[in-house]
């Protein structure tokens, strides 16, 4: 940006993909650490260590923690896995629910954790990994109650519907439930972390480049307006980080019940 | 920043996902899942076994307190009944007795009182015999007295004396068994 004759002090770079390539911070054995592979490491630590100290007393009288612990764990149990999958086998799939949603809460909690502040799961590897994890699951739990090929009609033959109809539509079943469902799900989780982060990174930089560097009072102005939208948009992701999170879970939930359900 | 670097690093698209991600991912996930299952979820859930048994419990005796309240009521007042039965019963033995006893002692002064009548009777029967035994004599003596008087003469003859005694009374009984008939 150069203004007949007078020389800009710094060039604004608009964050873009690139912002979320950061430097390796260390590498072990060939494999190089980023920040995002340092956090999510992190974050298993954390969910494991808070939900053991929730869960640890077991106490028939909660006290504060256990009751936190609860209060979360009883979300996921309850209004997660047993409305999804049916009170007869949701058990056998809370722990898996309950890890996951803790650990995708956390993950993309650290976008707003001060120093922190960047959200593992805008690194689209991590989400891959837990949609393959739902994926696995959902299709080994329908296939080991259906068999193969009474588990691929469970899914793609809608129930009720007969003649040449079914040529059409049992390849879109196909389709939808069986390869598109994972894609989904990780762009849904990512996506949505990375156009935050995505966000907050503009309203901040943009925020300080107009206030300090770009030698402009009034666009300083706009600079302070920025950093309050910045403010806004944060407590507006407070809100999408755990709706992420929560969305990821229930349709985990869903995908197990359906492939699991009797009939359609 | 420098332009080779950025460049690079622009390269990459943001949706491929980096395969060291995901091997991470799915390690660091799969020890979370392992360690919430095995530590995490069993004591959550124990926590909730064991709550839910409390209040049962809970539950459960309180109803059988209630139970056992019931019972000792029902007792009582079935002994209570009971008793109230039992002094009906008394009382009305009572007044049964009384009125037995009374009734025992109404014949016992009757039958006392009809045998004090009837000695008396017997006594004033005997006493009027005995009487009419003395009278009999003194009327006797009194008439010969009298008839010797009248007669002037004595009548030696005591046989003779007595059959007209005799004679004189028997009319004398038959005039007035006559007159009283």
């Amino acid at each position: 940006m150069t203004t007949e004759g007078r020389t800009v002090l710094a060039e604004f770079h608009p964050p873009g993909p690139s912002s979320f390539e950061l430097p390796p911070i260390f590498t072990i054995a060939g494999v190089e650490f980023t920040k995002p592979m340092v956090l999510v490491i992190l974050s298993g630590f954390i969910v494991v260590g808070l939900t053991y100290a929730f869960a640890r007393r077991a106490a028939v009288v909660p006290g504060r923690m256990q009751f936190a612990g609860e209060y979360a764990y009883n979300f996921v149990r309850n209004n997660i896995a047993r409305d999804n999958i049916g009170s007869e086998h949701y058990m056998k799939y809370v722990p898996y629910l309950f890890a996951l949603f803790m650990f995708i809460l956390v993950n993309n909690y650290y976008g707003v954790i001060p120093f922190i502040q960047f959200p593992s799961f805008a690194r689209i590897g991590f989400v891959v990994a837990l949609a393959a994890i739902t994926w696995v699951v959902y299709n080994t739990v329908g296939i080991a109650k259906h068999g193969f090929v009474g588990y691929l009609k469970h899914e793609t033959v809608p129930g009720g519907i007969k003649g040449p109809i079914l040529l059409l539509l049992v390849p879109l079943e196909f389709f939808s439930n069986i390869l598109i469902r994972p894609i989904t799900l990780t762009l849904r989780l990512f996506g949505n972390m990375f156009a935050g982060h995505l966000l907050l990174i503009l309203f901040a930089t943009g925020g300080a480049y107009l206030l300090l560097d770009s030698g402009n009072a009034l666009y300083g102005v706009v600079g302070v307006l920025s950093f309050v939208l910045g403010i806004a948009v944060s407590f507006l992701e407070l809100l999408v980080m755990f709706l992420q999170a929560y969305v990821f879970t229930l349709l985990t939930a869903m995908y197990i019940g359906e492939a699991i359900a009797d009939e359609h | 920043m420098d332009i080779t670097q950025l460049a690079a690093e622009e390269a990459h698209n943001p949706v491929l996902p980096v395969w060291s991600e995901v091997i991470l991912g799915l390690i660091v996930f799969g020890i979370v899942l392992f360690l919430v299952a095995k530590l995490v979820v069993p004591n959550f859930e124990k926590a909730y076994a064991e709550r839910t048994a409390a209040i049962e419990g809970g539950m459960k005796e309180a109803a059988q307190a209630q139970e056992e309240a019931k019972a000792a009521l029902e007792q009582y007042n079935a002994q209570l009944a009971e008793a109230r039965h039992e002094a009906a019963r008394i009382r009305e033995e009572a007044r049964e007795q009384g009125a037995q006893i009374t009734a025992e002692l109404r014949t016992q002064a009757q039958d006392e009182a009809q045998r004090i009548v009837s000695a008396a009777h017997q006594q004033i029967e005997a006493e009027r015999a005995q009487a009419v035994q003395s009278l009999r004599r003194e009327v006797g003596q009194l008439s010969t007295e009298l008839a010797s008087r009248i007669v002037g003469e004595s009548l030696e003859d005591e046989a003779r004396q007595r059959r007209t005694v005799e004679r004189f009374i028997v009319d004398l009984e038959g005039s007035s068994n006559g007159s009283a008939n």
